[in-house]
């Protein structure tokens, strides 16, 4: 018999036996709300992917302007130098457990912008550590929804009572 | 609500305070930095702080050939592609005598007109948003993803386009995109009374940006203010009927000027109706395009390389946050020896300080919201 | 205004402003006048200030291009600048509040310093930057703050 998910066994039983693992992991995954870091053109791009058309309120993500109160920042745009303290600064004030989500080829590596650029920061990498990267220049909104389920799919994977898992 | 102070201060000993509205705001439309001295709540200084996005615009069109420049145009001004790309194209040609097929200018005008209508669109969903209003960004956002579908179906992409080079433009007109761009006009329409009905006459909105930020007409042209913020002002300027460029002058449109109709001449409410306008007038270009446009092969004109004779030329485009100029000297190679790009929204944001002495720290985000800025271009 | 009429009467203001038909351009090389030429041209009804760059000629002296406007009479005319590094210019910043921004980022970069404008620091670049970018001879200093600035594509290939 192929593994139930936690919520088909639910919907089967009404009465679940589950590790706690699982049933953390299960409600963070839900609800990954995210901190509104839009720097440039990707943030047009992450706006229309929580437009009515690509809704990603389904998905459980909701923007939340302070750091204090969100889960996952996506950085979305060109990190210049000028900048990169503060992007520091601000995923230093977020609580844990906190995740990052590269969107864009400005974010990622630098971009268009990595040959003359003196004033651009070639990836945010340099500064937070990041744990999915979606390419694009920009990245459609249907991209930028596929970054935040292999999101869904790392957090799941995270062990906070068990013996830490290598991934 | 009035600019006079609101608290006698005669008998309390008060003090200055600085707040700082940092780079990361959810209502300062990008990475803007502005530093607030205030005295309680009535703002007495501003300074704005800028160059967070600041992406060495200029050293790499030194470095590059003039046509591989343009995907970089369209990431200055990323909500007016087509505009930044089209101001880059006059520029070049002017220096290279090059005859443009009509039918290449017909392309070129409608495209920049949907353009205008997408980012006008996008003007009134966040303004409202800023002032307080969530639905009017939900439809606005609906309907603007008609507009970029347009755009997919011409170009292959959502929001930078690299579509109009020096000599021409890179594809046709698919098939249907006539029959396709018409039918979204007529769905257009009545969507935009029903924003009309939601945002324009609404008391709460009218209490909020009428009187606000009142910029005078004279003032506004010294600090070089431009675009629908000048012509909020009373100022009837529109580079598109003063000094037409393409075929701007076989078209028949009217400029919108701001009247004053619920407050001032030149508060925020002007700024916002004459955007509001300026959509209706794009659409009624937009038809007249269409019922004369020519045949002809777009590609006739793209030179093999692109090598300008020498010299230097300004060249001036009415994109829809203001002037944009381009500024290009050339030595007769392939690669430009300086190119500067004039941007509106540069000269309209130096105008806030001025504005917002003696508001109130809510009116400094009407007022910030009402001059639409988009930080990519001011910082380039 | 007719254009003869106009090149004579900005010709007339001061004898060491140069016109050359061809390209349409002014041009002057004693700047130290340039604040009382700048306040006859406004006279002349040039009240918009479009544009200021900033360019790093070749031959060691640098210039700077200012495009003016008149909304009354819809005359545009172009003023050039030439003059050596290190040399102040006169800030037109009282004439036209354009000038205010502009002249910073001419400062920011390319290194041109204007006497008595109001707020002579950087707006682009961060305070403590080095050097200034638009320069043809600049080459970027190779850390900033403990930041690594890569010249090329082989630190992360």
């Amino acid at each position: 018999m192929a593994e139930l998910t936690l919520r088909e066994k639910f919907d089967k039983d009404n009465f679940v036996v589950e590790k706690l693992d699982n049933l953390i992991n299960w409600a963070r995954a839900g609800s990954p709300w995210y901190f509104q870091f839009g720097l440039a053109c990707c943030a047009i791009e992450m706006m229309a992917a929580s437009a009515p058309r690509h809704d990603l309120e389904r998905f459980g993500v909701f923007p939340r302007a302070s750091p204090r109160q969100a889960d996952v920042m996506i950085v979305a745009g060109t990190v210049t130098i000028k900048m990169a303290e503060r992007v520091k600064r601000l995923y230093e004030q977020m609580s844990d457990p906190k995740y990052v989500i590269s969107m864009g080829s400005c974010a990622n590596s630098g971009g268009p912008y990595w040959q003359h650029g003196y004033h651009v920061l070639k990836g945010v990498d340099l500064v937070v550590p990041v744990d999915v990267y979606v390419p694009g220049c920009p990245p459609r909104p249907e991209a930028l929804i596929q970054g935040i389920m292999e999101l869904q799919k790392h957090i799941k994977t995270q062990s906070t009572f068990g013996k830490a898992k290598n991934v | 609500m009035s600019k006079e102070n609101l608290i006698d201060k005669s008998s309390i000993n008060t003090d200055d305070m600085i707040l700082n509205m940092g780079p990361q705001h959810p209502s300062t439309h990008g990475v803007l930095r502005l530093k607030i001295h205030t005295d309680g709540e009535v703002v007495s200084k501003i300074e704005p702080i800028i160059g967070y996005l600041h992406r060495c615009f200029e050293k790499h069109s030194e470095n590059l050939p003039y046509e591989q420049i343009v995907p970089f145009t369209d990431r200055c001004d990323y909500l007016s592609s087509m505009h930044m790309s089209h101001a880059y194209s006059i520029a070049v040609e002017k220096m290279m005598d090059i005859e443009i097929p009509e039918r290449v200018e017909y392309i070129r005008v409608i495209v920049s007109e949907l353009q205008r209508i997408a980012s006008h669109a996008f003007f009134i969903g966040v303004f409202g948003l800023d002032v307080g209003a969530i639905t009017p960004f939900t439809w606005v956002f609906r309907d603007r993803e008609r507009i970029i579908d347009l755009f997919e179906t011409l170009t292959g992409a959502r929001l930078l386009y690299n579509y109009v080079w020096p000599g021409g433009v890179s594809h046709d007109l698919p098939e249907k995109f006539i029959t396709r761009t018409i039918e979204f006009l007529d769905y257009f329409e009545p969507q935009l009374i029903e924003v009309d009905e939601l945002l324009t006459t609404n008391k709460i909105f009218i209490e909020r940006t009428a009187d606000i930020g009142v910029l005078d007409k004279d003032i506004a042209i010294n600090y070089g203010v431009t675009g629908p913020a000048l012509r909020a002002s009373g100022v009837d300027f529109d580079l598109r009927k003063n000094e037409p460029y393409s075929i701007y002058d076989k078209l028949d449109f009217d400029v919108p000027v701001g009247r004053g109709e619920m407050g001032t001449v030149g508060d925020s409410w002007d700024r916002y109706i004459v955007r509001f306008l300026e959509i209706k007038e794009s659409i009624k270009i937009i038809r007249q395009c269409f019922k004369s446009i020519p045949e002809g092969d777009v590609h006739a004109a793209l030179p093999k390389k692109v090598r300008p004779r020498k010299g230097s030329t300004y060249s001036r485009f009415e994109s829809s946050r203001g002037e944009l100029g381009y500024y290009i000297i050339s030595d007769g190679k392939n690669v430009p020896t300086r190119l500067k790009m004039r941007s509106p929204a540069f000269s309209n944001l130096s105008v806030l300080p001025y504005l917002s002495e003696g508001w109130m720290i809510s009116d400094v985000i009407t007022i910030l919201g009402s001059l639409d800025i988009v930080l990519g271009e001011i910082d380039r | 205004m007719s254009k003869k009429t106009l090149t004579d009467s900005i010709s007339s203001i001061n004898e060491s402003i140069a016109y050359d038909e061809e390209t349409n351009i002014f041009s002057l090389k004693e700047v130290g006048t340039w604040l009382d030429i700048a306040t006859e041209i406004k006279n002349l009804n040039f009240n918009y200030l479009m544009c200021i760059t900033s360019i790093d000629m070749e031959n060691s002296q640098l210039a700077l291009a200012y495009n003016l406007h008149s909304t009354e009479t819809k005359d545009s005319i172009e003023f050039n600048l030439f003059f050596d590094k290190d040399t102040e210019i006169p800030s037109v910043e009282s004439l036209w509040r354009t000038a205010d921004w502009h002249e910073r980022e001419a400062y920011d970069m390319m290194g041109i310093k204007f006497i008595n404008h109001p707020d002579m620091k950087r707006i682009l670049l961060p305070q403590d930057w080095e050097g200034y970018p638009l320069r043809k001879n600049y080459k970027v200093a190779d850390y900033y703050h403990g930041m690594y600035i890569p010249k090329d594509k082989t630190s992360w290939e």
